[in-house]
């Protein structure tokens, strides 16, 4: 068995990922600024472009504070479960078509599972573990209140997270993430490309609002809603244990936007580049390029949104993920079916 | 030895001791987490087998759904002064005759069993697809049996939650 392999792909898509991340706070401070009609941070190198780095740096040398009465061991634990969901979960997103690289064709995956859709599902679930064991290990009756809204959150809405995807998965006939972006790669009527978001509008909307759950930003950050909770669940972390969740949170927006882009936007198919007769490896870059860009776009829709509407209010949370979100993605899956059967007749 | 087995042998130790943790811990958070070690074991040893449907599967309900609840439950109530839980053996008597009867059950099946081993189990072949085959149609009836049953849990649990808030 080869091993070098994917312990290469690993490294580089972790770096990337931690990268990305860094430069996604940082794209999320400088817009949030721009909206609220404010510099942002402008101090640390070119345009204030250095500032994540700096505050890695911070946070690294801060002191790490652990209350008396907290239960040390999962106190430590929980951050841990935290970044490791976070960053395991691009394994099986497929970033790029094959790429020729020294004679030999790769696949731009780490780990092409068979059932790829139910690991992911399977990784946000575990998920939970992180912000509840937070929440209950810090002995913080704000901490123990975001860690309980996370658990009901997240559990909530994971059913019409997975109920939304099962359109996807009728079309496809697969569960494997890399067939499915191969299935979205062809056109109808040999101009529009056969991207889900065009044939499964009412699971990309509904999968979309429940990812915006499941990675707590706003307006679902009920977890750490800081008005009222002071931080939710990390209020008793300090120094690079709240860096964790800190990572974590842009870590999960990073996967979920790459996830979307892979189910919804045809992942990494660049429509009609097939056809300009380019260079394979020149192409493959360009098809890695396409799906940063696609992600860029839907990081850009968190950012927007989370500066522009208000929280929930916990009530109309829970009734929006179980009158409006569950019934919403079942009937998405009878309409899906009846259509597909209606045009293989 | 070979990767295989030296991790079918870690995961057998951990999944063993873990649950030694969870029958005999007098601190019910423990024995909660160590149920979820026991529980991400038996995943472990699915995935060994190579069904990777059941392996996911068994994250995803049982220690992404299931385990939540149950520790969900320990957390709210622990802390609890006024309530006394009992942590401690109850009812040695009644638990010996339960749990040797159904012991015995479970060892008579496993020994009246011919265990077919075939060396192919060790290649990776996408079993989701066969499995869904199957449910819609050899086994459609317990299938069925099973969602109802489910069904009627369902109803109930909300059914017993209604009636309380009245009162």
């Amino acid at each position: 068995m080869d091993l070098l392999e994917p312990i290469i792909k690993i490294a580089v898509v972790l770096g990337a990922l931690l990268t990305a991340s860094a430069i996604v706070v940082l794209f999320d401070r400088k817009f949030s600024a721009y909206i609220q009609n404010r510099y942002g941070p402008n101090r640390v190198g070119p345009g204030g472009w250095m500032q994540s780095i700096a505050d890695v740096v911070k946070l690294v040398m801060k002191e790490d504070i652990v209350p008396k009465a907290a239960n040390r061991f999962v106190h430590d634990l929980a951050p841990m479960i935290s970044i490791t969901v976070a960053l395991t979960t691009f394994a099986v997103i497929p970033f790029g078509d094959t790429i020729p690289l020294f004679g030999k064709e790769y696949n731009l995956i780490i780990a092409d599972v068979n059932v790829g859709i139910l690991y992911i599902l399977a990784m946000t679930g575990m998920g939970v573990y992180g912000l509840t064991l937070a929440g209950w290990s810090s002995n913080n009756k704000y901490s123990l209140f975001g860690g309980l809204r996370s658990s009901a959150q997240l559990i909530s809405y994971e059913l019409s997270m997975g109920l939304s995807l099962i359109g996807v998965i009728m079309i496809a006939g697969t569960l494997q993430i890399d067939d499915i972006v191969r299935s979205q790669t062809g056109y109808w009527f040999g101009w529009i490309p056969q991207w889900n978001v065009i044939s499964q509008p009412i699971g990309f909307i509904t999968f979309f609002v429940a990812s915006f759950a499941e990675t707590n930003r706003l307006p679902f950050d009920l977890p750490e809603a800081e008005p009222e909770l002071v931080g939710g669940y990390h209020t008793e972390y300090s120094g690079m244990k709240f860096g964790l969740f800190f990572l974590s949170e842009y870590a999960n927006m990073i996967v979920s936007s790459a996830l979307i882009t892979a189910l919804f936007l045809g992942g990494w198919h660049l429509p009609f580049a097939e056809t300009w007769g380019l260079d394979p490896l020149v192409l493959a870059l360009l098809k890695i390029g396409a799906f940063m860009f696609k992600m860029f776009i839907i990081i850009s829709f968190y950012v927007v949104i989370r500066w522009t509407l208000p929280r929930f209010r916990y009530d109309q949370l829970m009734n929006l993920g179980w009158k409006v979100m569950l019934p919403v993605s079942i009937a998405n899956v009878l309409a899906t079916g009846v259509v597909m059967l209606w045009l293989t007749r | 030895m070979d990767l295989y087995t030296i991790s079918f042998y870690m995961f057998a130790v951990l999944l063993l001791g873990s649950a030694i943790v969870v029958v005999f811990s007098r601190n019910i958070v423990r024995a909660a987490f160590a149920l979820m070690i026991t529980l991400l074991s038996i995943a472990a040893f699915y995935v060994l087998m190579m069904a990777d449907f059941v392996g996911i599967v068994q994250l995803l309900l049982y220690v992404g759904g299931i385990l939540v609840l149950i520790l969900f439950g320990v957390m709210l109530t622990n802390r609890q002064i006024s309530v006394d839980i009992r942590e401690g053996a109850i009812q040695t008597i009644p638990a010996v005759i339960v749990t040797s009867t159904i012991g015995g059950i479970l060892a008579g099946a496993i020994w009246s069993t011919a265990w077919p081993m075939r060396e192919a189990a060790r290649s990776v072949a996408a079993t989701a697809p066969v499995i869904g085959e199957m449910f819609l149609t050899t086994y459609l009836l317990p299938f069925e049996v099973a969602s109802v049953l489910l069904l009627v849990a369902l109803v109930g649990a909300a059914l017993i939650a209604r009636r309380e808030r009245k009162s």
